[in-house]
């Protein structure tokens, strides 16, 4: 077939699309649950100018509402002096404006730009197209989709789209269709998106505004088709879509339930509409409300940091603890509910030390666990990796469970599960009300890798390729990746006898959002792979010969150990711990008991926020109850992820030791005593926007528009076709978080902190301009630190400016009982912003660190 | 032994008044005391699981046979009783046991489910209303105890589906699953008012062999024929069986616990109570016997074939529970009740478990799906397989045909008479003067009083049809149905004249309810300006106890048992003689579309997506 060219230069189809698929939710399947800016299509402006035109276009809601910032305000979490400072930058009128910030209620008009051309449907035609297409339409997109919820699947296979309906609408007696006409130019294929255009709009020139939305009247769905369309390996069983095959497939049901339930009683839209609509993407005009939102969120958002940064700046003033021999290091991952756990390691044993590193620990890899059809990638999202690992001799059994079988839906075998296997479902209820336990129904982070299994990290032979992928790393390939990850976190020498590098998964039950639990370095899968990869490279006589030459000297007697801590049950897995000698075996089983201390106190502090879990009993019946959560299929908050984070602090271990920060901070290892002209600082901020600021600002926004950029709460989640979840049987697909992962959020930007002098930190994020970019345009915020003088400056308009903090030196509260002060927290009232966040702490002094 | 089974009797009203009394308590907390509506559940799950049981079992040991309690007559005249009566056989222990463990489990599951959610005491609050519901029906003793359960249920069913209030999907779900309820609610009436016709009192279940021998020796079948239909018609509609499944799968919208209850065990197997319950009546005619059968293999195989090629995993267990419902229908027609009741325990508790762990589906078969994974192979693609696959997604249009060929035509008649609703006032004038008219006309035997019966009902149909799709003012909505009650009851004055109490009762009860409506309508009105039916507005958000309060006005006019009206209604009924058709057509379309356009003013007004102060609203799709 010839490609059909368009007649006129106006409505130019493949930019319209384009444009459109920039605009739509890019969520993927949810295993592949990758946080990103959720308004990624604005990121080349600024934050607030790209908020506000957001919420004009498309109608989001971009912030707190007013009232929510005034009630923060007189509970004390905006602070009167970090307003005031806000107040005075808006020139003379600080009277004026704080009535307006304060008292003033402004009546805007909200309506949203979108949508405004396709009501016409039902203003001028008292038509509901959307309720005569979409539950038929979502059934046909999640049909074709679907990855195995269906036990018959769609009966055409390896083709597109549209070419699969056609096939099936074609042998099929029943139609998709109402109308004959419409059925017969489907099958002929005698359609564009233009002619259909035609049809039902009439003018070209509103052709681009009916796109947007129609697809905006299930941003869900076409954004998925979209994704897919992009990023077809994330359907494990791959289907061949595109965006445009279903916006016609759309626009012909479109037409064909017009033709029918009108007749010959309609006119092309356009033909209705009286005032033309406004165009979508104009500049949104500036309003005094904006502005007084943006005082406020700015003066929410500095109550905090300033805090903090008060916090940070103070180590210079504390004595030097004295060195002593280390016990062990441990290497977590940067993400902010490791900070508690690492805080605890140091407090259980004085002598260790713990770094932060991104969790893929510098080795980039596809992985297939033995048995395995597929190959995930375990690194961050925009790495193309060329490398496979294998895991072998695995003796892992995935074992089945019987309820969950497509039997249970068949006829006859139906009889016989409901007969017979309805009393053992009552049997299985009761235990999981009253036992719950690990089964295979329960996504169990350490099932990803077997303990004793044999990974293929190094390559045996260049020739061992597989589906374009070189299988492990040449010595050359391992010092490299060793080196930088090394060099990164400035660990170059004063090795311990053992050093851990701690990855991190979660276990949880009954959540299709269990991916965005885990790590966000490894593209939302468990680290474990990673970290034993890394491990055995770290071990490797080869690789360390070649490391000791590039100055890096492993002692002989050090030695590396990959495990993985469980965020959600607080446990620790360990692998190739049996590798160990005796001594290190001695020192491994000491140093395990460090860690198991170490994760008591870690769960009752998480237990803080659990209401059903009272924190004043004894630890190990905290313990067991944190760890109860992971495996309760009742359980909608199984841990509560990423929720709460706010700051990234880059820099020595040194900065924010004895500090308590309540599991706010990405904590990123990086030295710059051992990095004077920033080379490896450049290296160390590339991903930090792309990680740290994704998973920040999409809590961000499912925070402040859980309706429309959030997945609303889970409890009538329903999943689709395993790759997404709906609401209910005719509704669109939620992407974005749920409620219960980001109720207990503080909708607040990301706070970089670097230890650098701000030459150099400004000279690292401009290296790249998709790295500047974050910055720049302010969608995350950053602080250098002088490692000389511990001055601060802060990051604006494209240079660095000395920031003076407002708290005094001695403001800072003292905690002088960790335990105490974990078990005076209170439950919440009710999930309004005044209570849900209240326990959110700024920054305390530890009482017992350093003694 | 005689002194056991008196005692029996007299305590089975315990099992409704559990639930009843738990309710009723659950009202007294706010929606953050957790705590107290958790620890009252429980007390109340624990409680009504041991007395099942402990019941059960004396009952067993006494060999007591069937039970029968009257426990209180609550309106009776000469030709009419209506009395709650309660009843307790193999059938109701079986549903009494297997309710109190799911509602054991479910409580339990729901109590850390639901934590924090807005709605929690609002959820329990429900459930357990619901539960007394779910125990009137189980434990009635007659049809009019059966019923008030019956119409519970099918208000809290609403209440829970729409539980979600301010998104869009959730309010027109409850309402379609409302619609399908309401067409088993008056098949149910009518079966109530043609028994009482034929055995000229109200029965109570003991008496059902009566009828059934009654009917065996009758020459004119119809009136038995007539009984048995309308049953069958009630369970196939409330157990979703076919053409009546799509309901099922749309009433999902709750939260994971709700619908696992309601949808997946008990709610979805009340109509194959209803059969067990009135088996004596209909077994004996093969007719009927045979229409069990063929609607139950017909939906056995149809939603199969639907179930095996859903997309979604609660939708799916939705039509395979369905499926299993249709088996259990054959087996009841069949005669083999026990393997019916062990079927239907069977199905609740299995449908109960999957709809709990339906989240961790993704999980499982990703993983699933990892180690067993086979590239499709391209396969010829057969007609028939084309058109089953093609029917089953659209669900054999089962849910497009209800609106297209019930529910649009009535809609369609309505809007033709919407110029009513703008002048209700008019309308009003209008039946003054045709009663006046009427009368006159009767007097000088111009008119026959049969009639005038016949134009009165005709007009209340009309005027309540205009109500149902009327897109104005909501006030004139709300004025429509009470000019209809209006038309009913001089339908009924001239019909039977002499009844005066009966219609004091029931006019006496709408009234009430019509000007509480009226006057939180215009309390709304002054805080938001105009309202009207042309959208959901979604004010309940704000005005969360004037909706409530509109929801009970609401309920109220259209004869729900909390006003007088609902025992008026009910004893006007029977006044409808057996010869008067087309009254008693008009009356139970009237009856039908008075719940739909009543429920529907509430919904528009005060359910549905709200604008925040910001402007944001939910997207209509979700």
């Amino acid at each position: 077939m010839h490609q059909q060219t368009i007649p006129s230069a106006s409505f130019d189809e493949h930019r319209v699309i384009h444009d459109l698929k920039h605009f739509l939710p890019s969520q993927q399947a949810l295993k592949d649950f990758i946080h990103h800016n959720t308004l990624h299509a604005f990121q080349h402006m600024k934050f607030y100018d790209a908020i506000f035109k957001a919420a004009g276009i498309f109608g989001y809601g971009m912030h707190l509402k007013l009232e929510e910032y005034r009630g923060l305000y007189h509970t004390g979490r905006i602070r009167k002096d970090v307003l005031d400072r806000i107040i005075a930058t808006k020139g003379d009128d600080a009277a004026g404006w704080e009535r307006k910030l304060l008292h003033e209620n402004f009546q805007q008009d909200n309506t949203p730009r979108i949508g405004q051309l396709r009501k016409y449907w039902k203003d001028h035609y008292q038509f509901d197209l959307d309720n005569q297409v979409h539950p038929l339409l979502f059934r046909v997109i999640a049909a074709f989709l679907d990855q195995g919820v269906s036990i018959t699947g769609f009966p055409v296979s390896n083709k597109g789209f549209l070419d699969s309906m056609r096939q099936l609408e074609s042998s099929s007696v029943s139609s998709f269709f109402k109308t004959k006409a419409i059925r017969k130019r489907f099958i002929s294929g005698d359609y564009n998106i233009y002619s259909l255009l035609t049809a039902i709009v009439g003018d070209e020139s509103y052709f681009e505004q009916y796109l947007f939305d129609m697809h905006f009247a299930h941003p869900g769905w076409s954004g998925f088709v979209s994704a897919v369309e992009d990023n077809p390996q994330t359907l494990l069983d791959k289907r061949q879509i595109t965006l445009i095959e279903f916006t016609s497939f759309e626009l012909l049901m479109e037409l064909d339930a017009l033709s029918f339930n009108l007749g010959s009683k309609w006119k092309p839209l356009a033909s209705a509409v009286e005032t033309p609509p406004a165009d979508l993407f104009a500049p949104v005009e500036k309003t005094a409300f904006q502005e007084v939102i943006a005082c406020w969120q700015d003066a929410f958002e500095w109550s905090y940091y300033d805090s903090v940064l008060k916090g940070l700046q103070r180590w210079n003033n504390r004595p030097q603890p004295p060195k002593k021999e280390k016990s062990f290091q441990a290497i977590f991952c940067i993400d902010e509910r490791e900070c508690s756990l690492r805080r605890h390691v140091e407090s259980v044993d004085k002598t260790a030390e713990t770094l932060g590193a991104p969790g893929f620990f510098g080795v980039e890899f596809y992985f297939q666990q033995a048995g395995s059809k597929f190959y995930d990638k375990l690194c961050p999202a925009p790495v193309t990796p060329k490398y496979l690992i294998k895991e072998q001799d695995s003796s892992m059994l995935h074992n089945n469970e019987i309820l969950y079988s497509g039997h249970t839906h068949g006829l006859m075998t139906g009889w016989l599960y409901s007969v017979l296997g309805g009393y053992l479902a009552f049997i299985k209820t009761l235990k999981i009300l009253f036992r719950p336990e690990m089964s295979p129904a329960i996504s169990d982070a350490y099932s990803h890798m077997d303990k004793f299994s044999v990974l293929t990290v190094e390559n045996k032979d260049l020739k061992d390729v597989e589906n374009g992928l070189q299988i492990g790393y040449t010595i050359a390939e391992m010092t490299a990746r060793a080196e930088g990850f090394l060099r990164n976190i400035g660990l170059v020498n004063h090795f311990a006898p053992l050093v851990y590098i701690v990855a991190h998964g979660s276990s949880s039950a009954n959540n299709p959002h269990h991916g965005a639990h885990d790590c966000g370095a490894c593209s939302g899968r468990p680290g474990a792979t990673n970290a034993r990869a890394m491990a055995f490279i770290l071990n490797h006589e080869k690789v360390r010969g070649s490391l000791a030459a590039n100055g890096i000297s492993i002692p002989a007697q050090t030695r590396f150990l990959g495990c993985m801590h469980d965020t959600a049950a607080d446990e620790m897995g360990y692998y190739d711990d049996q590798q160990l000698n005796k001594e290190q075996a001695l020192q491994h089983d000491n140093n395990k008991l460090a860690f198991e201390n170490a994760l008591d106190l870690n769960a009752k502090e998480r237990s803080r926020r659990f209401a059903s879990i009272n924190t004043k009993e004894e630890l190990q019946k905290v313990r067991k109850e944190i760890k109860n959560r992971s495996v309760s299929l009742f359980e909608p908050r199984p841990e509560l992820g990423h929720g709460t984070n706010t700051l990234a602090i880059i820099g020595r271990r040194e900065i924010s030791k004895g500090l308590f920060l309540d599991r706010r901070a990405f904590l990123n290892s990086y030295d710059p005593t051992t990095d004077p002209n920033g080379d490896v600082l450049t290296n160390v901020m590339k991903p930090i926007g792309l990680v740290c600021g994704g998973i920040n600002l999409e809590y961000y926004f499912s925070r402040v528009d859980n309706k429309k950029m959030g997945a609303g709460t889970k409890l009538p989640h329903k999943v689709i076709g395993l790759f997404g979840v709906a609401n209910g049987s005719d509704g669109d697909l939620r992407p974005g978080l749920p409620w219960q992962m980001i109720e207990v959020h503080d909708p607040v930007r990301l706070m970089v902190v670097v230890e650098h002098h701000p030459d150099i930190v400004l000279k690292s994020i401009q290296s790249s301009p998709e790295v500047y970019e974050w910055y720049n345009n302010e969608w995350v915020h950053i602080m250098a630190i002088d490692p000389d003088d511990r001055s601060l400056h802060y990051f604006r308009n494209g240079g660095f400016e000395p920031y003076h903090t407002l708290m005094g030196d001695n403001e800072i509260k003292t905690i002088d009982n960790l335990k105490d002060f974990i078990e005076t927290a209170e439950e919440m009232e009710t999930n309004h912003i005044i209570h849900a966040t209240k326990e959110n702490l700024p920054v305390y002094l530890l009482e017992e660190v350093g003694n | 032994m005689k002194l056991s089974e008196i005692l029996l009797d007299q305590i089975l009203i315990v099992f409704v008044a559990i639930p009843l009394v738990a309710f009723l308590f659950s009202l007294a907390w706010k929606n953050h005391q957790e705590k107290h509506i958790s620890l009252l559940v429980l007390v109340t799950k624990v409680a009504y699981l041991a007395f099942a049981l402990v019941f059960a079992a004396i009952w067993i040991i006494n060999d007591s046979g069937t039970l029968q309690f009257d426990f209180l007559t609550l309106y009776e005249t000469d030709a009419f009783v209506f009395a709650l009566q309660f009843y307790y056989d193999y059938l109701s222990m079986v549903f009494s046991i297997v309710g109190a463990f799911l509602f054991f489990m479910v409580t339990t599951f729901s109590k850390f489910y639901l934590h924090r959610d807005e709605g929690f005491k609002r959820f329990f609050s429900t459930i357990l209303l619901f539960s007394f519901g779910y125990n009137l029906i189980i434990f009635a003793g007659n049809f009019e105890t059966l019923f008030v359960g019956w119409e519970i249920i099918g208000l809290t069913s609403f209440l829970l589906i729409a539980f979600y209030r301010h998104r869009y999907l959730p309010v027109k779900n409850a309402y379609k699953t409302l619609s399908n309820y309401r067409l088993s609610d008056m098949a149910l009436i009518l079966v109530m008012w043609m028994v009482h016709h034929y055995m000229h009192k109200n029965v109570s279940f003991t008496e059902l062999p009566a009828i059934a021998a009654k009917i065996a020796t009758d020459e004119n079948q119809g009136a038995g024929l007539f009984i048995a239909v309308m049953i069958l018609f009630a369970a196939i509609v409330k157990s979703a069986q076919f053409p009546f499944t799509s309901w099922l799968p749309r009433s999902m919208e709750g939260p994971t616990s709700s619908t696992a209850i309601f949808y997946g065990s008990l709610s979805v197997h009340i109509g194959v109570f209803v059969l067990l319950r009135t088996m004596p009546i209909w077994e004996p005619l093969p007719v009927i016997k045979w229409s069990v059968l063929i609607f139950g293999a017909l939906t056995a195989i149809i939603s199969t074939t639907i179930s095996r090629i859903q997309t979604s995993v609660k939708t799916q267990i939705a039509y395979s529970s369905a499926a299993q419902i249709g088996l259990i229908f054959i087996e009841v027609a069949l005669g083999w009740e026990t393997l019916a009741l062990i079927h239907f325990a069977g199905n609740a508790f299995l449908r109960t478990y999957q709809l709990l762990v339906s989240p961790s589906v993704l999980n499982y078969l990703l993983h699933h799906q990892i180690f067993h994974y086979h590239p499709p192979l391209d396969k010829p693609l057969g007609r028939i397989q084309a058109t089953i696959y093609s029917l089953g997604v659209k669900e054999w249009n089962m849910d497009i045909n209800m609106y297209r060929y019930v529910w649009s035509p009535f809609k369609w008649i309505g809007k033709q008479f919407g110029f009513l609703g703008n002048q209700p006032f008019f309308a009003f004038l209008l039946m003054s003067v045709l009663l006046r008219g009427t009368s006159m006309l009767e007097k000088r035997n111009y008119l026959t009083a049969a009639s005038s019966t016949t134009l009165f009902f005709g007009i209340a149909l009309v005027l309540t049809l205009a109500a149902f799709s009327f897109r104005g003012k909501a006030q004139s909505a709300w004025k429509l149905l009470l000019l209809a009650h209006l038309g009913l009851f001089f339908g009924f004055g001239t019909t039977a004249p002499e009844k005066q109490t009966d219609m004091f009762l029931y006019m006496g009860g709408i009234l009430a309810a019509f000007l509480a409506g009226h006057f939180l309508l215009r309390f709304t009105e002054k805080k938001q300006g105009e309202l009207t039916l042309n959208q959901f507005s979604g004010l309940g958000f704000m005005h969360k106890n004037t909706a409530l309060a509109f929801l009970l006005s609401t309920i109220g006019i259209i004869g729900f048992p909390i006003t007088t009206a609902f025992i008026g209604i009910d004893v006007l009924f029977t006044y409808i003689e057996t010869s008067q058709v087309l009254d008693m057509v008009l009356l139970t379309l009237t009856f039908i579309f008075l719940e739909l356009a009543a429920i529907r003013i509430y919904l528009r007004v005060y359910l549905g997506p709200y604008q925040d102060e910001h402007g944001v609203i939910a997207f209509r799709s979700s």
